[in-house]
């Protein structure tokens, strides 16, 4: 397999470098009135190679705003977006990303919206519709290969949205919330399949998510931001639990509470009041 | 209700009013029947001259004119409208220059090109594509401009981030999403089609249904009239019909159609 030894042998190149270099960002939109909306305040942020990094904080604090900025959808209105040590211009080649909406194209079955990124990077049709179907497999939607997106439920076009992003090997893995629309259960179950993943082929990872429990159950590391507007890095906690995981029974064990008490004492006068700015801001 | 309680119901209407109309102008119930025939014709002598024809094997000949007339005007009129639109969609400057002309030809009733069409082009087929040009380019092209301006943002991200250049792009993001928007008003160019080429017949020709409406009003024969009224009422809706067909061969990736196609 070729691919796997590419992989292998950027991956080792890469090793010990970081994948991700935030230096003192600074995000902004221009309002209808002529005025700038500062939705990041100066932001510093280092992902490095094979880190799994969850970014958490209340909706609207610019968190996928951070994303954007990392796969170059965004530009910075200050500072500097690195990635393995190169500045980033244009978009993100190292990065895949999983939007928090659904973004399959409805025109595609699930197997050559899976395929399609092999596809346009040159690979044959049907090498890449091999290699679609065998993620279509790891991701548990063999029997679903010839359905069009709206005959999916939304956890399986999670799947096969995480399949899609994954089968071009990105080294850098961005997640917008993912599993935010999918019941408890099914985002315990997408959880762990996405555990497992990684953890074949390590990538740098940003999950951004609202929710805690999620976010310490699946990182390395877990980021808290404040509410916006100009929100900014108010904690960064890394998380000392042993892999492997299991996403339902770790809420069980004793260390997950602690570090979960940790990180929300430290935490929940500041979330707090920021909630209150915004709730200020919005009446 | 079933299907078949439904069919009924519906034959039922078209009976009872052929049955009132056939009363109406052949009994003294409702009025005169001599006045009332004249201008509304008899269904049954109505019924005799479309066999006529068909019998005869004349009313092929004006069929094939006006379907080739509409045929010809949706394919021009389409392909035409695919280009400017997706052209114009992909440059915003130029549709923002061209914008008021656009609103302006569109705002213009057709039919009074017909006769500059029918001097330009002479009294054949072609003033009746002309004709037919002008009403299927402006659906088919505000609909491909629409589909390429709405196309989600979060679909186009991905394709973006999955490494499609521009043309990738245009091929498995923009295009699908125009077609679709333009499927979606197949019904409404295909009718247009058929209206232009026959209102280019009516106001000029030597051939084609509309030419056959013509010539029957010309000389007070509302029995041809109606004929060829329901003649091209029953051409328009195979013609219709032929486009659901279609539809929902191109559109299965619809939550709709798919839906009573699949299951």
């Amino acid at each position: 397999m070729t691919i796997a030894q590419t992989t292998t042998s950027d991956l080792n190149e890469a090793h010990g470098v970081n994948a991700v270099e935030l230096n003192g960002i600074r995000i902004a939109f221009p309002l209808p009135d002529g005025g700038t909306y500062e939705a990041v305040g100066e932001t510093n942020l280092v992902v490095s190679d094979r880190e799994f990094v969850a970014i958490v904080g209340p909706t609207g604090c610019g968190k996928s705003t951070l994303l954007n900025a990392t796969a170059g959808l965004l530009k910075p209105a200050q500072g500097q977006v690195r990635t393995f040590s190169k500045p980033l211009s244009g978009l993100n080649k190292h990065a895949g990303y999983l939007f928090q909406q659904d973004s399959l194209m409805p025109w595609k079955t699930a197997i050559d919206n899976v395929a399609i990124g092999l596809e346009v990077a040159g690979t044959s049709r049907r090498e890449a519709l091999e290699q679609a179907r065998a993620w279509l497999g790891k991701v548990g939607l063999a029997a679903f290969a010839d359905r069009y997106p709206h005959m999916l439920s939304g956890g399986q076009r999670k799947r096969v949205g995480l399949a899609q992003v994954l089968i071009r090997h990105p080294k850098i893995l961005l997640m917008d919330e993912p599993f935010g629309p999918l019941d408890a259960q099914t985002r315990l179950i997408m959880g762990d399949l996405l555990l497992n993943l990684w953890s074949a082929d390590r990538k740098a990872v940003m999950f951004v998510t609202h929710d805690l429990d999620e976010a310490i159950g699946l990182a390395d590391r877990v980021i808290i931001m404040s509410a916006g507007p100009s929100s900014r890095i108010i904690g960064n906690y890394t998380i000392p639990l042993a892999r492997p995981r299991n996403m339902a029974d770790i809420k069980s064990e004793p260390q997950f509470h602690e570090v979960h008490r940790e990180i929300w004492n430290a935490l929940k006068e500041e979330v707090l009041k920021g909630y209150r700015q915004t709730e200020e801001v919005q009446s | 209700m079933n299907r078949l309680t439904l069919i009924g119901l519906q034959v039922l209407v078209a009976v009872v009013t052929l049955v009132f109309w056939h009363i109406a102008s052949t009994t003294t119930l409702i009025g005169n029947p001599k006045t009332i025939s004249f201008f509304f014709a008899e269904p049954l002598a109505v019924g005799k001259r479309m066999v006529q024809w068909f019998m005869e094997g004349s009313i092929w000949y004006h069929l094939g004119i006006t379907l080739t007339e509409a045929a010809l005007a949706f394919i021009i009129g389409s392909l035409g409208g695919v280009i400017i639109g997706f052209w114009f969609a992909r440059k915003p400057l130029l549709a923002a220059v061209f914008d008021p002309y656009v609103k302006a030809a569109n705002a213009l009733p057709r039919v009074v090109l017909a006769p500059i069409f029918a001097l330009w082009l002479g009294l054949g087929i072609w003033s009746k594509v002309a004709l037919g040009v002008t009403l299927v380019f402006f659906i088919v092209f505000f609909n491909v401009y629409q589909g390429v301006k709405e196309v989600s943002p979060a679909v186009l991200s991905n394709a973006r981030m999955l490494g499609m250049n521009e043309r990738q792009l245009l091929r498995h993001v923009y295009m699908p999403s125009a077609l679709s928007w333009m499927f979606s008003s197949l019904h409404t160019s295909v009718g247009f089609a058929v209206v232009g080429a026959v209102v280019g017949e009516y106001l000029g020709s030597a051939a084609g249904l509309g030419y056959l409406i013509h010539e029957a009003e010309s000389v007070f024969d509302v029995t041809g009239v109606f004929a060829g009224m329901f003649v091209l009422m029953g051409f328009v809706i195979l013609v219709d019909w032929l486009v659901t067909l279609v539809e929902n061969r191109l559109l299965v990736w619809r939550p709709k159609t798919s839906v009573i196609s699949n299951r």
